[in-house]
């Protein structure tokens, strides 16, 4: 009996070796995790701190769902925000309506954003590159004015208030956003390296081709609208319980533009890229209310200069200098290794 | 009312129009979707403001300085950091969004929420159709059209013109043709920003200056390229009088419909290219290489 549970413990001892601390960026990644569980609650009891990390944490999962659909599918989306903004409103107003709970709510507004994406995804199928990203632009801002004309239903500018709390204490709701957060972000990174993810990948390379090779592109395409909606929605869910109120601004142009922000400034087509880049830009623009009327513009500065050095992001920057590829299998090695891990090439 | 909407759309879509041309240029040329188009026509017309109330200068003579100088700061943001990281589609979103918070953020310090007013270069009103229609009005709508009149002939009969069209249709055989692309790139740049501090400058006596006044004109510009069909000036200039009037009908036609123009004149867009997918005059790039 022992022997069998000290098997599998060594097993996945073998396991976490040989797949998490063979490579140093998911070292940093898991190192990322444990101390998003641990410490903060522990240094700081202050409402405001641990307010900065779970908002981090939720613009995290929106900032990555626009990675899927953008960076891995290469459909450019501009109007993020309205998959944020449908599963904020629908999330308050079934609250508010039907007293269903928390957890009902959330998905019934990530259900929504699903269709919304479905509504986006379809008329734009046909549409690509600049196009796409304009097309696209123009779903939430049409939104934003059907929910100024019926101010009975949308409460207009003020939005939707008396919402229920995510949870009764500051640390709980940190707990479940972060949780949230963590294993999104994980099955989001878990359906870019499936097969699925490679298809995304070949419809964003060359979608004429894809559709030559005999794979699905217009299946494929919506599938990706409809899933990084449902990820966006549960970020925007999560948004409005936490904040009560939800308002045009979750539909805002400004919105959609800071998910390609944070995406593209911690690295496109990654998924953990945009996660890193919201918990770099995020806290430390809320940390430096020392200088509040300067703060948008030391962040649009120190957003123009890193791009100028990282193009590419900073998480892709990072890894390029900590890990390099197998010539051979393509496999990532880190930096130090003479040779690959597993074919055994020379990394030269 | 029908006066009113056919006087005022004219006027807006005057404006669209300018702003719409430039912004395609540079797409067609350079392949850069320049987010901060409209930041550049706010910072004309707060230069302006600047240079009017702060310095005392004559009006026209501030016009002109600061048409001067919105075009050299443009040119600046193009060489130092939107050319660097041409190569990177994305990227260039980001860093053309970046500049223009810098320049909003700018403003917005310089003069808080101050909104400010700018004197008309001329005054008095005439009676077109029994509508009353400042001068200032017809004035705006005339520098306008000779500003469209004259990039169209620029573009048409100059050698200059030749080279930009070329450069657009097809970079590498322009380049190996002998056409200095990175220079014909910039500019384009120029003559991109030029036409939206122009913009900026005509509309600076009618509108209230603030330091969010980009956003709502970048949506429609937008709206306007993709309509008309990305790259094609007659597009642009079609798809800035569709819209320009629609969005017009719509204020004056509906009680709330200052809440809606914006997503009107996004949805006769949103119609357009789902039946052309590539805009009503969308010309077919060669498949980049």
């Amino acid at each position: 009996m022992i022997s069998i549970i000290g098997g599998y413990i060594g097993r996945a001892y073998k396991e976490f070796r040989g797949e998490i601390l063979v490579l140093p960026s998911r070292t940093v990644a898991l190192v990322f995790c444990l101390i998003l569980f641990l410490v903060p609650p522990l240094i700081t009891s202050n409402p405001y701190d641990l307010r900065i990390l779970i908002l981090a944490s939720i613009f995290a999962i929106f900032a990555a769902s626009w990675d899927l659909l953008a960076g891995f599918t290469g459909q450019m989306n501009f109007g993020h925000a309205l998959f944020f903004g449908v599963a904020a409103y629908t999330s308050a107003l079934v609250n508010l309506h039907t007293g269903l709970p928390i957890w009902l709510t959330i998905p019934i507004g990530a259900l929504a954003a699903v269709l919304a994406g479905l509504v986006v995804g379809i008329p734009c199928l046909r549409l690509r590159g600049p196009y796409l990203a304009l097309a696209t632009l123009a779903f939430p801002l049409i939104l934003t004015g059907i929910i100024f004309v019926f101010p009975d239903i949308t409460g207009g500018e003020l939005g939707v208030s008396g919402i229920d709390r995510l949870a009764g204490s500051r640390v709980t709701e940190y707990y479940i956003a972060i949780t949230l957060m963590i294993s999104l972000g994980f099955i989001m990174w878990k359906i870019t390296a499936s097969k699925t993810g490679i298809l995304f990948h070949a419809i964003r390379e060359d979608e004429v081709t894809a559709r030559a090779s005999g794979i699905n592109t217009t299946k494929y395409k919506l599938l990706a609208f409809c899933l990084s909606g449902l990820f966006a929605g549960i970020a925007g869910g999560l948004y409005v319980h936490f904040m009560r109120i939800a308002g045009p601004s979750t539909l805002e142009l400004m919105l959609s533009f800071q998910a390609i922000i944070w995406a593209i400034f911690g690295g496109i087509a990654t998924i953990y890229g945009p996660i890193a880049g919201v918990f770099i830009i995020y806290p430390l623009l809320e940390f430096a209310d020392f200088l509040p009327e300067w703060r948008m513009l030391l962040f649009a500065i120190i957003v123009m200069l890193a791009l100028l050095f990282m193009p590419e992001g900073i998480t892709t920057w990072v890894r390029n200098k900590i890990e390099k590829e197998c010539p051979r299998c393509k496999l990532r090695n880190i930096a130090t290794r003479k040779s690959c891990r597993i074919c055994r090439a020379d990394l030269g | 009312m029908l006066e009113s909407i056919i006087i005022d759309g004219l006027i807006i879509s005057g404006v669209y129009a300018l702003l719409a041309v430039g912004f395609s240029l540079i797409f067609g040329v350079a392949r850069i979707i320049n987010l901060a188009h409209t930041a550049f026509y706010m910072l004309a017309a707060y230069l302006i403001f600047t240079f009017t109330t702060s310095l005392g200068l004559n009006l026209t003579l501030s016009i002109v300085l600061s048409v001067i100088a919105v075009t050299i700061i443009g040119l600046f943001s193009y060489k130092l950091v939107i050319d660097p990281v041409r190569q990177h589609e994305t990227t260039i979103l980001i860093v053309t969004i970046a500049i223009a918070i810098i320049i909003q953020e700018v403003m917005l310090n310089q003069y808080g929420g101050q909104s400010g007013g700018i004197p008309r270069l001329i005054s008095g009103y005439t009676e077109i159709i029994g509508v009353k229609v400042t001068y200032q009005h017809l004035l705006t709508f005339g520098v306008a059209l000779i500003v469209l009149l004259g990039t169209w002939a620029l573009l048409l009969k100059t050698k200059l013109g030749i080279a930009i069209r070329s450069t657009a249709q097809d970079r590498e055989v322009a380049n190996l043709t002998g056409i200095n692309v990175a220079r014909i790139g910039m500019i384009t740049m120029g003559i991109a920003v030029g036409l939206a501090a122009i913009a900026g400058a005509l509309v600076a006596p009618l509108y209230t200056l603030q330091p969010h006044m980009w956003m709502h004109p970048l949506v429609m510009v937008l709206a306007v390229v993709v309509l008309g069909g990305l790259g094609s000036i007659k597009g642009s200039l079609v798809g800035a009088f569709i819209l320009g009037f629609a969005e017009t009908s719509v204020v004056f036609g509906y009680s709330e419909g200052a809440f809606l123009k914006g997503a009107v004149a996004l949805t006769i867009m949103l119609i357009v290219i789902l039946i052309r997918p590539q805009g009503l005059f969308g010309v077919a790039f060669e498949e980049e290489r």
